[in-house]
């Protein structure tokens, strides 16, 4: 991922609080994603608007991490949901 | 004992009315008449009861969905409830107007089915005239409003050689996706296996076509394949294994493991008029019946697979073995293995069998002429 590609959610693949298994999971298509903490972190950040430098530095800003090894988790966490096209990127 | 797992999925059979008469319609032979079908208020309180369960994801299957007049209030009812609602239809029954009425009250996600890439095909295997260009017209209009689609492509020895031009036709359609489903022998397909088996050829090119389709198509298309399934040596895994995954509503509240569970004569299935749906997955009979591991037989008790498969199909066991706790005899460990290669070669080989189109609710079934 480039710091300037702006990741969203498409239509259709939403972030839903599951409380029968106490878990945040993604809803797309006939799936669903079980997230963990950081996935749902990264997920959270994504509002169609701003660049993924953006969303890593507000997080590397909010966990206190090194800002490439954020870059290089979400960015691997995302390109998964790209393939899988659960996430768009402009 | 182990641990019952909430169920994600549930597949609501609406209603078994439709327009098409699929020679391979997963439904049962005996197919649930309009006048003992759950009403709305029903439905809307069965999913209420779905979402408390754990389920996530709803399929408002039929039949054809769009037979049911209510289908919108179905889907306000399901999204308010909580679940993820995804609309499995030919499209045949939708117009624009209805669409639009499906987006507002909260549509998530609509498959459709295709049963040929021509014209020509899709209406002889529909048995529906018309019906290829109307699917068309549906799909223009998915596509305008803006629902994510998934291209669901139904193939068999007389349409496999379109698998190249369903692939693009799911990319012309914006479908992010597309289900390249070979015919799995169940329902009405059991009875048009002389019709509809893939040749061993077939099978192969068929897997090849989709290795290279998702390669090329990376990021675009996601492709999701059901290979055939005579000519494998491994079994599906059934249900995602019994009772731990989904469960499947019919059109008169019978609540069943998976949609042909009903083929296996000694199982007892809750109603949702009954019983609560929690109460059902949990104690009913017929989901205790293949949950886990300790109904297994050898060779499936002592192998190393058994937590991949659950030993395959039990309606598969049940319907060419005779034995719902066999081992399902595409596996090479059954001792029927062979038998079904040689099976499935000789319905492969039967190149002037004619097709025996489904009926509609309440008629007796007749081979086409």
């Amino acid at each position: 991922m480039l710091a300037s590609e702006v990741p969203t959610l498409p239509r259709g693949v939403r972030l839903h609080f599951d409380r029968v298994r106490d878990t945040w999971v993604l809803l797309a298509p006939e799936r669903a994603v079980t997230l963990d903490g950081v996935g749902h972190a990264i997920l959270s950040e994504v509002d169609g608007h701003r660049n993924f430098g953006d969303i890593t530095h507000a997080l590397a800003a909010k966990f206190g991490a090194p800002v490439e090894q954020i870059a290089k988790d979400s960015s691997e966490f995302m390109t998964t949901l790209r393939n899988r096209r659960f996430l768009d990127v402009t | 004992m182990m641990q019952v797992p909430a169920p994600i999925a549930m597949l609501a059979e609406l209603t078994h009315r439709c327009p098409l008469s699929c020679p391979y319609c997963s439904n049962p032979v005996e197919l649930a008449r309009q006048e003992n079908e759950l009403d709305t208020q029903t439905w809307g309180r069965v999913f209420r009861e779905a979402a408390q369960l754990g389920v996530l994801q709803l399929h408002l299957s039929g039949g054809e969905p769009a037979s049911r007049r209510d289908l919108t209030d179905l889907v306000r009812a399901a999204r308010t409830a909580g679940l993820y609602t995804n609309l499995i239809t030919s499209g045949i029954g939708l117009t624009e107007r209805r669409l639009r009425d499906l987006d507002e009250a909260g549509l998530d996600h609509i498959q459709l089915s295709l049963q040929g890439t021509t014209p020509e095909m899709a209406d002889e295997i529909g048995g529906y005239k018309g019906g290829y260009a109307r699917k068309l017209q549906v799909a223009h209009w998915i596509g305008e409003i803006g629902f994510p689609l998934t291209l669901n492509a139904v193939l068999h020895r007389r349409n496999l050689h379109q698998l190249p031009r369903a692939l693009e036709m799911a990319q012309e359609m914006g479908a992010r996706r597309i289900e390249v489903a070979t015919v799995q022998f169940h329902g009405w397909a059991l009875k048009n296996r002389d019709g509809l088996m893939p040749t061993r050829e077939q099978a192969r090119t068929a897997s090849r076509i989709v290795a290279e389709a998702r390669a090329a198509l990376k990021g675009r298309l996601v492709i999701d394949y059901v290979p055939a399934d005579y000519h494998d040596d491994f079994p599906k895994r059934c249900m995602g294994g019994w009772g731990t995954t989904g469960l499947n509503v019919t059109p008169d509240g019978q609540v069943l493991p998976c949609h042909a569970a009903q083929t296996i004569p000694h199982l007892k299935f809750d109603r949702v008029q009954e019983k609560s749906l929690d109460d059902i997955w949990y104690n009913g009979s017929a989901f205790q019946a293949y949950r886990g591991t300790d109904w297994m037989q050898e060779p499936c008790r002592s192998c190393d697979r058994k937590l991949i498969d659950f030993g395959g199909c039990r309606c598969q066991a049940m319907a060419i073995v005779g034995d719902a706790s066999a081992t399902d005899p595409v596996c090479v460990k059954s001792p029927h293995h062979g038998a079904l290669q040689t099976q499935a070669d000789a319905h492969a080989s039967q190149t002037d069998a004619e097709l025996i189109y489904r009926v509609s609710p309440g008629q007796k079934a007749e081979p086409a002429s």
